[in-house]
C-alpha cells in the first residue's frame, strides 16, 4: 500500500466510486417506478452522442463529448415518448424500438467516418479505460497535501465528484416529493405536485449521471451500477432512506472490490496481466445482489421483513 | 447503386448472395419469433438474452483452447452463448419469482452483469498466448466478411428451424401471449410454452450472433414485431408480416452492404427495419400518425357542422371560425352568415332528429339502441321508419 498503489489504483479507485455512486443514487428511485432500463437506454445512445460531436467539433475534448452524449440522450427520451405515444406501444417495446436503432445508427457513423484513429471506438466505449486514469504526478500518500501534485489529478475525478455531488443535492432536496411521486403516483398528483416533471428531472439527472460515468469508466458499469446495487438494497431494507444508504455502500464496495479483483486478482493465481475493471466491478456488483437475494432480510414478495 | 441493384438479384458473387438470403431467414425468424414477445410484453427480455450469451463465447472459446483445439470453432462458440444466455434466463426468471425485484431490474440486473463477464473473459483471451482470438470481437456487433459456406448452412439452417418450430406452435404461444389465464383455462401449459417461447428467442439470438452481433440482434427481435403491430389487428397476421418485414430488412440490408464495403452489416439491417417502423408508424391505415390526424379532422368537421347547423336552424349568429369555414366550404352558408337553402333544409333535418331522439331515449328502453345517440349519429341509422314516425306521432305540436 505504498507510493505504487496511491500512483496507480487510488484514483481510478475513487473514480470508480463516484462513478458508481453517482449511478446508484438515481437508480433507487428508477427501480421503484420500474424504469430501471432508462439506464440501459441511455449507455446505449451515448455512442451515437459522441460520434456526431466528435464529427462535429473535431476533437475528442471532454466538454464536446460530454454535450453530444446528453443531447443523445435528450433525444432519446423524447422519442421513446413520442413513440410510445403516438403508437400506442408499450414503454419496454418502445424503448427496445428506439436505443437499438439509435445505436446502430451510432455503429454505423463511427465505421464511416474515420474515427477509430482517435481513440474512439466501441470496444473503448463499453469498456472505459478506468485503467488508464492514473495520478502520475504522486509519489505517496503525501501527495494528497502537496498542492502542485493535486493540480495533476485525472479531470475525470473532479468531474465525477462534482456530478455526484449536484445529483445528491438534487436528491436530497427534492426527497419528499420524489418519494412521493416514486411510491405513489396518484397520491402525488393528488397533492398537487408535478408529478411529470419530476419524473422528467429523475431523468435528465441519471442521464446526466450516465453520461459523466459513461466518460470515465465505460457503459457497462453504467448499466451495472444503475440497477444492482439499488436492486441488492431494496432486498435488504423497507425503508426508502436506508435503501439509499445500503445501495450507496453496496456501490461503492463494487468499485473497490472490482477494481482490486480486476488489478490483482490474476496476480494472485498466477496470471501476468490484469482484465477488464469495468467488467470486473460489474460482476462483483452481480456477486452482491445474488447474495441479497438468498440472504437479504426483505428479499420476500410480500415485502414485508422476516421477523420485522 | 449498380452494385447495390446487382447484389439485390444476387449476382454480386457467391459469397455476397449467401450472406443476404442467411439474413433474410435470419430476419424471419427473428421478426416471427420476437413477435411473441412482443405480444407477452417482455419485449426487452431478448436485451437480457442477448447480453448474456457473451460470457458463454468467451467460456467456450478458452475451453476448447484449453483442449487444444483452435478457439473458433463456430458451432462450439454458439453452444457456448446459448448455454450461457440459458443460464441468464433462468436467473432472470429466479428474481422475478423468488425475490420482488420486478422484471426490469431483474433483465438489467442479469444484462449487465452477464456482460461484464463476458468482457472479463475477452480481457483473459487477450492475454492468452494460445488461440487465435482474433474476429473473437466480432460477436460484439457481428462481423460477416468473415463468414465461411458452414456458417451461412449453420444460419440458414438454424433459422429454417425455427420458423418451423413457430408453425407448429403458433396457436398455443398466440393464446399465451394474449391471456394467460385463460390459455391455463384451456389446459395450456403455460409455464412450458413459455420456456418453448423463450427457447426460440434464444435460438435466433444465438444465431444472429456472427451475423449482426449481440448487441444488434435485440433489435431485430423488438423493431420488426412492432412494426407489424401497426398494420394488423390478428395476432398471426403479425406474426408473419413481423417475419417478412425481419426478412426484407435483412435481405436488403446485407445486399446495402455488400455493395459498399465501409457499410457495416448490423447495423445497416437495423437500421432498413427502423426505417420501415418510421414509415408504419406514420402512415399505417389503422393505427398510424397520419391516420389518427385524419379521422381525427374528419370527426371535428361532423361535429362543428352539426353545431353550425343547429344554430343556423334556431337562427343563432355563429361566430366559430372554424364552423363558419365548414358551413361555408359546404355551401350551407352564405359568406354574410345566413343560412343557404340547402342549409336550412339541412339543419331543419338535424333539430327534428335532435328532437327526435330525445322521444326516442323516452320511449325505447333497449339501450343498445338508444346508446347510440351521441348527437352524430343520423336517427334512420339505428330506428325503422315505422319507428320513426311513432316517434313523430309523439312529438310535441309546435306553435
Amino acid at each position: 500500500m505504498g507510493s505504487e498503489f496511491v500512483q496507480f489504483s487510488l484514483t481510478p479507485i475513487l473514480i470508480g466510486i463516484f462513478a458508481a455512486m453517482a449511478c446508484a443514487l438515481p437508480g433507487n428511485f428508477l427501480i421503484l417506478r420500474r424504469q430501471a432500463l432508462i439506464g440501459d437506454a441511455i449507455s446505449h445512445v451515448v455512442l451515437p452522442g459522441i460520434v456526431v460531436a466528435f464529427l462535429i467539433t473535431g476533437t475528442v475534448r471532454t466538454w464536446p463529448m460530454l454535450l453530444g452524449a446528453a443531447g443523445a440522450a435528450l433525444v432519446a427520451v423524447i422519442l421513446i415518448e413520442a413513440v410510445r405515444r403516438l403508437g400506442k406501444i408499450e414503454p419496454g417495446a418502445a424503448m427496445g424500438v428506439i436505443f437499438t436503432s439509435l445505436f446502430a445508427g451510432g455503429v454505423l457513423l463511427l465505421e464511416q467516418s474515420d474515427t477509430s484513429s482517435v481513440h474512439l471506438d466501441v470496444e473503448h466505449a463499453l469498456m472505459g479505460n478506468l485503467e488508464q486514469l492514473i495520478w502520475l504526478r504522486a509519489d505517496g500518500w503525501g501527495s494528497l497535501l502537496d498542492l502542485v501534485a493535486l493540480s495533476y489529478l485525472p479531470p475525470e475525478l473532479t468531474r465525477m465528484v462534482i456530478v455526484f455531488a449536484i445529483i445528491a443535492a438534487l436528491t436530497a432536496v427534492f426527497w419528499r416529493p420524489l418519494k412521493l411521486s416514486s411510491f405513489d403516483e396518484g397520491f402525488a398528483r393528488a397533492l398537487g405536485l408535478p408529478v411529470t416533471l419530476i419524473g422528467l428531472g429523475l431523468v435528465a439527472s441519471a442521464a446526466a449521471a450516465a453520461v459523466a460515468a459513461f466518460d470515465a469508466v465505460g457503459s457497462i458499469i453504467v448499466i451495472a451500477m444503475f440497477i444492482c446495487p439499488p436492486a441488492a438494497a431494496r432486498l435488504m431494507t423497507n425503508r426508502l432512506g436506508v435503501q439509499v444508504a445500503w445501495s450507496l455502500a453496496f456501490a461503492t464496495l463494487s468499485a473497490i472490490f472490482g477494481y482490486v479483483l480486476a488489478g490483482y486478482g490474476p496476480l494472485w493465481i498466477g496470471a501476468e496481466s490484469s482484465v477488464s475493471a469495468a467488467g470486473m466491478v460489474a460482476v462483483v456488483s452481480g456477486l452482491i445482489l445474488a447474495a441479497a437475494c438468498l440472504f437479504g432480510p426483505a428479499r420476500d414478495r410480500i415485502g414485508v421483513a422476516v421477523g420485522g | 447503386m449498380s452494385g447495390f441493384l446487382q447484389a439485390l438479384f444476387l449476382q454480386a458473387g457467391y459469397n455476397a448472395a449467401l450472406v443476404a438470403v442467411g439474413a433474410a431467414l435470419l430476419g424471419f425468424a427473428a421478426g416471427a419469433g420476437g413477435s411473441f414477445l412482443f405480444l407477452r410484453k417482455r419485449a426487452l427480455v431478448s436485451d437480457a438474452v442477448a447480453h448474456a450469451t457473451l460470457p458463454g463465447v468467451g467460456l467456450a472459446f478458452i475451453v476448447m483452447v484449453a483442449l487444444g483445439g483452435d478457439g473458433r470453432s463456430l458451432p462450439g462458440l454458439l453452444i457456448g452463448s446459448a448455454l450461457s444466455a440459458w443460464l441468464g434466463l433462468l436467473a432472470v426468471g429466479w428474481l422475478v419469482q423468488r425475490t420482488r425485484l420486478s422484471e426490469d431490474a431483474a433483465i438489467g440486473a442479469v444484462l449487465s452483469v452477464f456482460f461484464g463477464l463476458g468482457i472479463v473473459l475477452l480481457t483473459v483471451i487477450q492475454s492468452m498466448s494460445q488461440g487465435r482470438q482474433a474476429g473473437l470481437e466480432g460477436f460484439l456487433l457481428g462481423s460477416t466478411a468473415g463468414m465461411l459456406f458452414q456458417d451461412a448452412i449453420l444460419i440458414a439452417g438454424g433459422g429454417a428451424v425455427v420458423v418451423a418450430l413457430i408453425w407448429l406452435l403458433r396457436r398455443p404461444m398466440t393464446m399465451v401471449a394474449f391471456d394467460p389465464g385463460f390459455a391455463a383455462a384451456r389446459g395450456v401449459d403455460v409455464r412450458r410454452v413459455d420456456l418453448a417461447m423463450m427457447g426460440l428467442v434464444l435460438a435466433v439470438t444465438v444465431i444472429g450472433l456472427k451475423l449482426v452481433g449481440l448487441i444488434l440482434i435485440v433489435a431485430l427481435l423488438i423493431i420488426p414485431p412492432v412494426t407489424a403491430r401497426f398494420w394488423s389487428e390478428r395476432a398471426e397476421t403479425v406474426v408473419w408480416t413481423a417475419g417478412v418485414i425481419g426478412a426484407v430488412s435483412g435481405y436488403v440490408g446485407a445486399a446495402l452492404s455488400a455493395s459498399a464495403p465501409a457499410l457495416p452489416t448490423g447495423p445497416i439491417i437495423v437500421l432498413i427495419s427502423a426505417a420501415l417502423f418510421a414509415l408504419s408508424l406514420l402512415f399505417a391505415p389503422a393505427r398510424g400518425v397520419l391516420a389518427s390526424v385524419l379521422s381525427r379532422r374528419a370527426f371535428q368537421t361532423r361535429v362543428h357542422r352539426r353545431q353550425g347547423l343547429l344554430a343556423l336552424s334556431r337562427a343563432e349568429p355563429i361566430h366559430d371560425p372554424l364552423t363558419v369555414k365548414i358551413l361555408h366550404r359546404e355551401g350551407l352558408m352564405r359568406a354574410d352568415g345566413v343560412a343557404t337553402d340547402a342549409g336550412h333544409a339541412a339543419g331543419a333535418k338535424i333539430s327534428r332528429d335532435e328532437r327526435r331522439w330525445s322521444i326516442a331515449r323516452k320511449q325505447h328502453y333497449d339501450t343498445a339502441l338508444t346508446g347510440r345517440y351521441d348527437g352524430l349519429t343520423p336517427i334512420e341509422d339505428v330506428f325503422t321508419a315505422d319507428e320513426i314516425a311513432h316517434f313523430d306521432a309523439a312529438l310535441p305540436r309546435r306553435v
